[in-house]
């Protein structure tokens, strides 16, 4: 049974304001998450085939073909792995 | 300076990142190393290997002569009057907090002052704040311009008898902004106030001639010129040093522990620079941070700073093509280092990070560790920062406007 450990190398909150959240996928299985979020999240755009802004259950976010989401007024840590399981799993 | 060799040097910057070719714009985190201190390093584990100032035994004697011949390497690259005013630290924040542990602890109380302008990076305001709500000092900020030039006048009105110390960056760490330390330096002094300077910023890129600027302090880091991680200088005055009590107790530090029945232990303090080194040191580290000092004073440093101003000219004037993009502070080349903040309009500083990394482009997104003048001066909830070192090109400018000019089209 897969788990999100799977998937995720890293979660960091960025400096600044905007208290985004950056997620990290871990290089070797970038491709099958990103495979996985696309599947599931509704696309709004696509930016230079290098950028998804995507929606999920009212959350927008931001995923990078390098392997990084950028996540937006999240409210907790444990809302954002809620999301990211539903996502990637 | 021959850029071509000198970038033959440094082995990392052969490597791609997300399948481009890596375009390492984030110096004033981090710089890269060359070859020549990741193999003075190496060999330092696999030929003198043994701890300093404590044995007889051949490593421990060859050992402790290469990190007393970096000391002194580095007391020649800032112009320090006697080596023993160089203490090897962790870096710039672990100097400041030396300061403001040993001296602040011991000569600051209620009714003093200590002057810190509103630029500085969180290192150089964060140490003060704890240690005054210990002994209940004031902290005064001096005002920065919304150019992010430091207000000298605010700074100096802001100087009175009961400032005991006085604390500056060099060059700022958001906008590269050289500041005048020599006449702040002088204007403490009159005052009859120390002065401590963050040197994080200046002494990797220019000349820094502690005698001749004359401040009591400065702090900087090894990572931020080329050398490792985990070392850095605090410079201090002699005089001022001596009068110091140590920072940290424990090995090295002491000249003699005795112990007598009820009394328990006594305890004299070794002399200067060991005073303030408890512990094993960083050897290899100060090992590798005195061959960095080596490779730039080949370069020269005033080659250093010249190359980095040539090419952020160059990158403020193309810019400018990119109408989305708003450069931060003053672009007074000839006051400033190779530090460019930014940003592009409708994106978070995270989003055009995240996009230049996308094309191997590492710069850096947030605060740059300095909230303050990010909300006070510049108005701004985060920007973004490209900086610039001996082995930036300008085809990697090239590169990053390109790369800036599709992120405007997004």
């Amino acid at each position: 049974m897969p788990t999100l450990e799977d998937y995720v190398a890293r979660i960091e909150g960025t400096c600044g304001e905007e208290k985004d959240v950056i997620v990290v996928f871990k290089y070797d299985k970038k491709d099958e998450a990103i495979a996985n979020i696309l599947k599931k999240a509704k696309e709004k755009n696509r930016l230079a085939g290098i950028i998804f802004e995507l929606t999920f259950e009212d959350i927008s976010f931001r995923l990078y073909t390098s392997g990084k989401a950028i996540f937006r007024s999240i409210k907790n840590r444990e809302s954002l792995n809620q999301i990211l399981e539903k996502l990637l799993l | 300076m021959n850029i071509q060799a000198i970038r033959q040097d440094f082995p990392i910057l052969s490597r791609q990142v997300n399948n481009n070719p890596l375009i390492y714009f984030d110096n004033a985190a981090t710089t890269q190393k060359p070859r020549q201190v990741i193999d003075v390093m190496s060999d330092f584990y696999e030929k003198y290997n043994g701890n300093v100032h404590r044995a007889v035994h051949t490593l421990s004697i060859e050992a402790t002569d290469l990190y007393e011949k970096s000391r002194q390497k580095v007391a020649k690259f800032i112009n320090a009057k006697d080596w023993s005013e160089i203490i090897f630290v962790r870096g710039t924040t672990e100097a400041i907090n030396l300061v403001a542990y040993s001296w602040g602890l011991n000569n600051l109380g209620k009714g003093d002052e200590v002057l810190v302008s509103l630029m500085e990076h969180h290192s150089n305001i964060v140490p003060w704040e704890i240690i005054s709500k210990i002994k209940g000092f004031t902290i005064k900020y001096a005002e920065v311009n919304p150019d992010g030039t430091l207000d000298y006048n605010d700074f100096e009105s802001k100087l009175c008898k009961n400032t005991k110390i006085a604390c500056l960056s060099h060059v700022s760490n958001v906008t590269g902004i050289i500041n005048d330390v020599r006449r702040i330096t002088k204007a403490a002094h009159d005052n009859g106030s120390l002065m401590l300077v963050d040197g994080a910023q200046s002494v990797p890129h220019m000349a820094v001639n502690v005698q001749d600027l004359g401040m009591d302090f400065l702090a900087f880091s090894g990572h931020k010129m080329l050398g490792p991680t985990g070392i850095g200088v605090l410079y201090g005055k002699k005089e001022v040093l001596e009068r110091m009590r140590p920072f940290q107790g424990g090995g090295e530090m002491i000249k003699e522990v005795t112990f007598s029945q009820g009394e328990g232990c006594s305890v004299i303090w070794n002399e200067l620079p060991w005073k303030f080194e408890a512990g094993t040191p960083n050897t290899c580290g100060a090992v590798g941070l005195g061959e960095a000092v080596k490779y730039l004073q080949t370069i020269g440093m005033d080659q250093v700073l010249s190359h980095e101003r040539e090419l952020t000219e160059y990158a403020v004037e193309r810019m400018q093509e990119c109408k989305k993009v708003t450069i931060h502070g003053c672009c007074d080349f000839s006051n400033k280092c190779g530090i460019i903040p930014f940003s592009v309009k409708d994106l978070s500083s995270h989003d055009v990070a995240l996009i230049c990394d996308n094309y191997g482009i590492m710069i850096r997104s947030g605060y740059h560790c300095a909230q303050p003048f990010h909300q006070q001066i510049l108005k701004l909830h985060s920007s973004d920062r490209a900086s610039f070192y001996i082995y930036n090109t300008k085809e990697e400018v090239d590169r990053f406007i390109e790369v800036l000019k599709e992120i405007e089209e997004l």
